[in-house]
């Protein structure tokens, strides 16, 4: 109890998520510049900038993919830091989506879905098959389930990655351009899942360049650029009366087409 | 975000992109698509059978220039043996079983090195890492004849380590090496995703390793690795030179008694022949169930 970040054990009533103050480098590069940024419990954030701006690395500092230099960052209530026992006790309660799928090449989809509730939940086979299977109905592929990931279309394993993020139970999810990876026609139906996943009111961050979405699903909307927070708000003003002149910019460029 | 990450990032969309080969080829490496083009088997199948036919009609030409009085009669002699009522090995066999005996020790040896050795280069304290990387270029750098000289006359007086595990011991370090590089390189090759997605699920170190990353390099090290075990084999001809009776010394001992250089040679070759076969064959076999298992 004593201490900062003593504590391992999520506290529901703190903050989903929250940044003080938060620097990170790529050697002399400044990925993130001072980030504060609190995220409430069942909140939805979509992030967004140009490339290059910190987007990814601020969500993947959530879970400790990457490392931060300076600052705090506590995931209810416990603090991100090099203790493996916080770590651990974060990644349960996060899930993350990424750009490039990465499910397990070499599991089915099923097996992708039930390793970690299995390992880390310790969950007996026949629970996590039966659990595996519910979220797979979710994303609407459980046809596919003895299926290994190759034989799938783009479409179809990032919505077996969200099913196999979903498997932990996480209270949190983080989507790192969930989207970008994806041939066009099979961007709606990713997001379609998504969409569906906030009505549930999870704690959802999402990095995206898809502007209709944020603006249909987001509570807040947070423009980055050069590592830093440049202007945050609900989408809907964000996008009519849109303040600094960087994130004018960009909308100018993004909403050109 | 990072500048090093950018380039890899850009390229990822690219390659889930990239078209599936036509069905026929789905399944394989890029050597067979080539292979299964006929115009290239065909123009393979003839390479191959001029190069023998011209070897052949060479040794035929050198025995008969020489005036070289063939015995292959003599040759099974060297193999079994009659001896009162039954049968006994000749002195071939001998050497086959001696450089069995040799190479399959020699092999879980270089394969367990090799894995520490892989282990220590990709996951180690920097020293260790250093140390690993140290050992393969010293031993990757310099003769395995020379090293089993250094084995023999300082190594083994030591520790008093007879002949036989003397030669066995060179050969086991020399091609761990090889060995740990494959591994290495296969280890490599699984995207980091793999980690980060394994990581971000919460998974342990330990479980990443066993369920999610070695599985993924079995495939990818087998062909390589059965390439470095045939040259295992091969290269125990070296052993001879500090007098392990193995098949080619045995081979030598018989043509300075019976002058039968040709035919004990082309034996002699039939047999290492043999043996690198059967082992490529089995790797061959494992390769496929594990695809299989896969599909």
């Amino acid at each position: 109890m004593s201490g900062r970040g003593g504590e391992s054990a999520p506290d529901p009533t703190a903050p989903a998520i929250a940044f003080e103050r938060v620097s990170k480098w790529f050697g002399a590069h400044a990925a993130l510049r001072g980030v504060s940024l609190a995220v409430a419990p069942g909140e939805r954030v979509v992030v967004c900038g140009p490339s290059g701006s910190g987007k990814s690395t601020l969500i993947r500092c959530v879970n400790r993919l990457e490392a931060h230099d300076e600052g705090r960052i506590l995931v209810e209530g416990i603090e991100v830091d090099d203790d493996p026992r916080r770590v651990r006790a974060i990644r349960r309660e996060v899930g993350m989506v990424f750009q490039s799928f990465n499910l397990f090449p070499h599991l089915s989809v099923l097996e992708n879905c039930i390793l970690a509730p299995m390992r880390v939940r310790g969950m007996a086979r026949a629970e996590a098959e039966e659990l595996a299977m519910s979220y797979l109905a979710r994303v609407r592929i459980p046809e596919q389930a003895e299926k290994l990931p190759h034989a799938l279309s783009g479409g179809q394993q990032q919505r077996v990655a969200i099913a196999r993020a979903l498997c932990m139970r996480p209270r949190i999810m983080l989507f790192d351009e969930p989207t970008s990876a994806l041939d066009p026609e099979m961007i709606k139906e990713v997001l379609d899942v998504i969409g569906e996943l906030a009505e549930t009111g999870m704690t959802m961050v999402c990095v995206t360049h898809e502007m209709g979405f944020a603006r249909r699903l987001a509570d807040r909307m947070v423009f980055m650029d050069a590592g830093e927070i440049v202007e945050a708000g609900p989408p809907e003003r964000l996008f009519r009366a849109p303040e600094a002149p960087r994130l004018r910019d960009f909308l100018a460029q993004i909403l050109r087409d | 975000m990072s500048p090093s990450r950018g380039p890899e990032r850009a390229s990822r969309p690219a390659l889930a992109r990239r078209p599936r080969p036509p069905e026929r080829y789905a399944d394989a490496r890029p050597g067979e698509i080539i292979a299964a083009s006929p115009g290239v088997a065909a123009l393979g199948a003839l390479g191959f059978a001029a190069t023998l036919f011209v070897l052949v009609w060479l040794a035929w030409r050198g025995s008969r220039d020489l005036g070289y009085a063939w015995q292959w009669y003599r040759v099974p002699h060297e193999i079994f043996r009659r001896v009162g009522g039954g049968w006994q090995a000749g002195p071939l066999v001998e050497g086959l079983l001696v450089t069995l005996g040799v190479s399959l020790r020699a092999m879980v040896l270089a394969l367990l090195l090799g894995l520490a050795t892989a282990a220590a280069r990709l996951a180690g304290t920097p020293f260790l890492r250093g140390l690993a990387r140290a050992h393969i270029e010293i031993i990757r750098g310099t003769p395995l004849l020379v090293q089993l000289y250094l084995f023999y006359f300082i190594l083994a007086p030591l520790v008093g380590l007879g002949r036989f595990w003397t030669g066995t011991l060179a050969l086991a370090v020399f091609e761990s090496v090889f060995a740990a590089e494959v591994m290495r390189g296969a280890i490599r090759s699984v995207a980091p995703g793999q980690w980060e997605a394994a990581r971000a699920l919460g998974l342990g170190e330990r479980t990443i390793w066993r369920r999610v990353i070695l599985p993924q390099t079995v495939l990818p090290m087998l062909p390589p690795l059965a390439g470095i075990l045939v040259s295992l084999i091969k290269d125990s001809a070296i052993v001879s030179v500090i007098s392990v009776f193995d098949l080619t010394n045995q081979g030598r001992n018989i043509i300075s008694d019976t002058f039968m250089s040709f035919e004990i040679w082309f034996t002699v070759a039939a047999l290492y022949l043999m043996m690198t076969l059967s082992l490529s064959t089995l790797v061959n076999g494992i390769e496929r169930r594990v695809r299989r298992l896969r599909a």
